[in-house]
């Protein structure tokens, strides 16, 4: 086990090293620069700038900073919103989002896993096929539709809650996005689930369990379901990728002040150092989670951590 | 005698198209989106309004028929009829660039990975791999910052940069498969140069397995595109996409629902058309599913 986890580790810095590498890479060869603006700088402030930035070092010394720098956890000064460090900005936005994606994750898994056992016990009746056509639907619809929508039903017509926006410990400004985000999620995790506890449920060791004269509820919570979340685990890192770039429209939607804003903001202003901070953050996040989930799987199942 | 008659004629491709065209609900998936290609191809000839023109007259005025506004204007007065058709024309074009980008891409790497040397194919696979672990739209955020925002090309190299990992695994496999095969190692042992074992020989054989694949990119390039452009990252005004006409119904719909509504029906209609028929493709093309 413990070889299994460190070998994954290593594969995570891999991974990481390659998308910082990649983004500041691409980042630097492309044309035009933060600095181009509608009104051309004259060429003494523009040097200056650079200077000051260090954009006038040789591409490998600013590659060689930039790592460096990262290793100590900074990421460097915004070049748009003065005043304020890429660290500062990011650390402004994050717990919201954090909070958001989250309870998204939660509320998704839960009805997802319920969804799907509940549709693989009573399969092929009124339930089963009804939760087959919802999710279909939901896995289909994209969340900028689907936000929207339920805002015009929830809150412009049934004022039940706010259309957008947020107020400091307002949970209910945060119902919308978060079922928004949980929606898809859920859809997919519950086909997940059914596919597999319906595969489980025909094993022979599940037979021999109800031979043996095990009640149907014990089969099914004892015998059944631990391998059956084996795919469901399995599929958390990519969800939890999903949920983070599902969050960027959400927060657009509900104009909700998190992390997202900076990224799209970011990417428009060429704000270098903070799309750079913004794809690092997130692309950690992803790798850390796909590494739980990773473990959980190998802990869940031998053969996966003998591989 | 008819027997055999019928027996030669079922061939992969036309047992295929029976299926196809059997289902009813693909046939009308089918119906359904060559009749949304050929409005959006028309689309100019099909109402009096250009998709920039500014009606003063009927500034966010209600779908009806007045002045031939059937799907209602915008705050500015621009038909919504138009400009939704004209999205749906910019989605489609961009989409179909890019998947061909992605196909290109996919192909050339998993056929040239699956042909390489043990050490070369796990390196070029390991590099998907890592690619494969982050969140791509990530990366093609990135890649549209850096250039003219509003490009089509660069929306189009960015979505086809990002799109070709699942190609090229498949690719990658079936190459690995026919690399044993007799008539790769004919080729090879009569000098026929790896290259052009890779373009006369492999790729070929790979394309239609692929092929399937790359009818479910193209509902996917679809969905990034108006994704990107809903973020404000892709198609910028004044030229429509059915991102940024969503985003704008989103900011008006609590005066304007039909804002809203238009452009989201076209978007999910289309989608779930090309994914019902893509899913449906690769069933009728797959003989252990009968």
């Amino acid at each position: 086990m413990l070889s299994y986890v460190l070998r994954r580790a290593g594969g995570i810095f891999l991974t990481l090293f390659v998308l910082v590498s990649l983004s500041f890479l691409i980042v630097r060869l492309a044309p035009g620069g933060p600095f181009d603006q509608e009104q051309a700088l004259s060429a003494p402030v523009r040097a200056n700038l650079e200077r000051l930035y260090g954009l006038d070092q040789p591409l490998l010394v600013q590659y060689g900073r930039y790592l460096g720098a990262l290793a100590h956890g900074d990421f460097g000064p915004s070049l748009r919103q003065r005043d304020y460090s890429v660290g500062e900005l990011i650390a402004q936005g994050l717990p919201l989002s954090a909070a958001l994606g989250l309870t998204a994750m939660v509320l998704a898994v839960l009805l997802g896993v319920g969804a799907g056992i509940t549709a693989a016990v009573w399969r092929s009746r009124g339930a089963d096929l009804g939760l087959a056509a919802v999710t279909a639907l939901l896995i289909a619809l994209p969340s900028f539709v689907v936000g929207p929508l339920l805002a015009l039903i929830f809150a412009v017509h049934l004022h039940w809650l706010p259309v957008a926006g947020f107020e400091h410990g307002a949970t209910r400004f945060l119902v919308l996005p978060v079922i928004t985000l949980a929606l898809p999620v859920a859809a997919y995790l519950a086909r997940l689930m059914r596919a597999s506890l319906l595969e489980v449920l025909r094993a022979p060791f599940v037979r021999s369990a109800r031979a043996r004269g095990l009640g149907a509820t014990r089969v099914l919570w004892r015998h059944a379901l631990p391998p059956a979340l084996l795919p469901v685990v399995s599929y958390l890192g990519p969800a939890l990728a999903f949920v983070i770039t599902g969050s960027l429209v959400v927060e657009s939607v509900f104009a909700l002040p998190g992390t997202g804003r900076f990224l799209v903001q970011g990417a428009i202003d060429r704000d270098y150092p903070l799309v750079l901070g913004m794809v690092v953050v997130y692309g950690a996040l992803t790798l850390v989670l796909n590494f739980l989930a990773d473990i959980a799987c190998g802990w869940l199942d031998p053969r996966v951590r003998n591989e | 005698m008819s027997e055999a008659a019928a027996a030669v004629r079922s061939g992969l491709w036309s047992d295929a198209r029976r299926r196809l065209l059997g289902n009813p609900v693909t046939a009308s998936a089918l119906g359904a989106l060559c009749f949304i290609a050929l409005l959006a191809l028309l689309a100019p000839a099909l109402s009096r309004w250009g998709y920039e023109h500014l009606d003063w007259q009927h500034l966010a005025a209600p779908p009806g028929l007045t002045a031939g506004h059937w799907f209602g204007t915008d705050r500015l007065g621009r038909d919504l009829f138009v400009r939704t058709l004209y999205g749906v024309r910019l989605s489609l074009l961009i989409s179909l660039l890019a998947s061909a980008v992605s196909f290109l891409i996919g192909v050339s790497w998993g056929a040239v990975a699956g042909l390489a040397p043990q050490r070369t194919d796990a390196l070029m696979m390991r590099f998907v791999d890592v690619l494969y672990s982050l969140p791509y739209l990530f990366v093609v955020i990135i890649l549209t910052s850096l250039f003219r925002r509003g490009s089509i090309l660069v929306l189009t190299v960015a979505l086809g940069a990002v799109g070709w990992l699942t190609t090229a695994r498949i690719v990658r496999a079936q190459t690995r498969a026919l690399r044993r095969r007799e008539f790769i190692e004919a080729a090879r042992a009569a000098g026929v140069p790896p290259a052009a074992i890779l373009l006369r020989h492999v790729i070929p054989n790979v394309l239609g397995p692929v092929a399937v694949y790359a009818t479910l990119i193209v509902p996917q390039m679809i969905l990034f595109e108006s994704f990107l452009s809903f973020l404000g990252l892709g198609v910028q005004e004044p030229q429509a996409s059915l991102g940024n006409l969503i985003y704008v119904g989103a900011q008006e719909m609590e005066s304007a629902t039909w804002m809203l509504l238009v452009p989201a029906t076209f978007l999910v209609v289309l989608l779930a058309c090309l994914n019902l028929i893509g899913d449906a493709l690769r069933d009728a093309l797959d003989p252990r599913e009968y």
